[in-house]
């Protein structure tokens, strides 16, 4: 018997449940939504706004909490994982199943009658992709696993600028593929460092199937379509030369770290350095790319 | 279950009820404040 399945007999804490709802993934998720409807052409009331964001940030936290319930068993062997409130047997998984559906509805409705159905229709099929697209049907079974889960951290941009013009355009799609490409080089610099953390969980990722040289290799490949997502508003007349200048900067920086991993081969011993540098520049590439797009949007 | 048992299981139950009722007030709030806007845009569409 695992720890996961351990019979409890004290009630979890709240902070259990907050945890289950992995507040980090959240902070950025509301940071990207955020910029999204700020970067949008209509204002929209602050309250409204307030409310989309929270819908966003409670959906996002539905989805990481039934990705728990899901993956207790992976999580309970892998370091990063083990202290969560399922594995750690602070909890019992249907509390954590309950919690993630109920969470999840609860955004959703929220959404869709104080904001708009465009809105609150995206963050379904953001919420359903993660969990069912994701968790269930790709994690384990394949190492497209991360080139397609990106697709649940690019939603909020999108469902940010619905919650405040009601409809999808250009500008949010090339911010959704900006994040969507940017997932796999992030995810894989993370896991190259990692590795035997998931092959021990028996998680299929890139670098545990097919090894470090095809994940450096496309490491370097999926930097090229992301840079080009990430600086095509800026020709195509979306943005102005706040946001060119500075995707064009940020993403030459990001392709020089990524042609530095792409290049060189671990050794023994290896410290995993550029690996390192590159997963914690991507956290702050996206955040200033986003940071750019608003910065535009208010300061031309 | 021990006495101890017991003490933690209720200080438990007292910390989730007081964070229940923190949220449930919230939300009363919110949908307060999101009628109120609700009002203000129909009255100036």
């Amino acid at each position: 018997m695992t720890s996961a399945d351990t019979p409890l007999t004290l009630p979890a804490e709240w902070r259990d449940f907050l945890a289950l709802t992995k507040p980090r993934v959240m902070t950025l998720v509301v940071f990207t939504g955020l910029c999204g409807m700020l970067a949008a052409p209509v204002s929209i009331d602050p309250v409204l706004g307030f409310t989309a964001i929270l819908c966003i940030a409670l959906g996002a936290g539905a989805a990481g909490a039934l990705n728990q319930w899901y993956e207790a068993d992976i999580d309970a062997v892998m370091k990063r994982t083990q202290g969560r409130p399922l594995p750690a047997g602070r909890m019992d998984r249907q509390a954590a199943l309950h919690f993630g559906v109920g969470l999840a509805i609860f955004s959703v409705v929220l959404m869709g009658l104080a904001v708009n159905y465009a809105a609150a229709g995206i963050l379904t099929i953001s919420i359903l992709f993660y969990v069912l697209v994701y968790t269930v049907w790709l994690k384990r079974r394949t190492p497209q696993n991360i080139r397609t889960g990106g697709g649940f951290g690019a939603f909020p941009p999108l469902i940010g600028w619905a919650a405040a013009t009601g409809q999808v355009a250009l500008l949010p799609l090339l911010l959704f593929a900006t994040v969507f490409l940017w997932t796999p080089p992030h995810f894989w610099a993370l896991a190259l460092f990692i590795r035997m953390d998931y092959a021990n969980a028996g998680v299929p990722m890139l670098p545990v199937v097919a090894g470090e040289r095809v994940t450096r290799t496309q490491i370097g490949l999926y930097t090229i379509p992301m840079a080009l997502a990430a600086v095509a508003p800026w020709p195509l007349g979306l943005t102005g030369p706040i946001y060119g200048v500075s995707a064009t900067v940020l993403s030459a920086i990001f392709g020089v770290m990524a042609l530095q991993v792409a290049t060189r081969t671990t050794r023994d011993g290896d410290k995993m350095l550029p690996e390192k540098r590159l997963f914690k520049f991507s956290l702050a590439y996206l955040a200033l790319i986003f940071a750019a797009v608003v910065a535009d949007r208010w300061m031309v | 279950m021990t006495p101890n048992d017991e003490t933690e299981i209720r200080r438990r139950q007292k910390s989730r009820s007081l964070v229940m009722a923190l949220l449930l007030g919230a939300f009363v709030i919110l949908m307060f404040a999101i009628t109120i806007s609700k009002i203000k845009a129909g009255m100036h569409p």
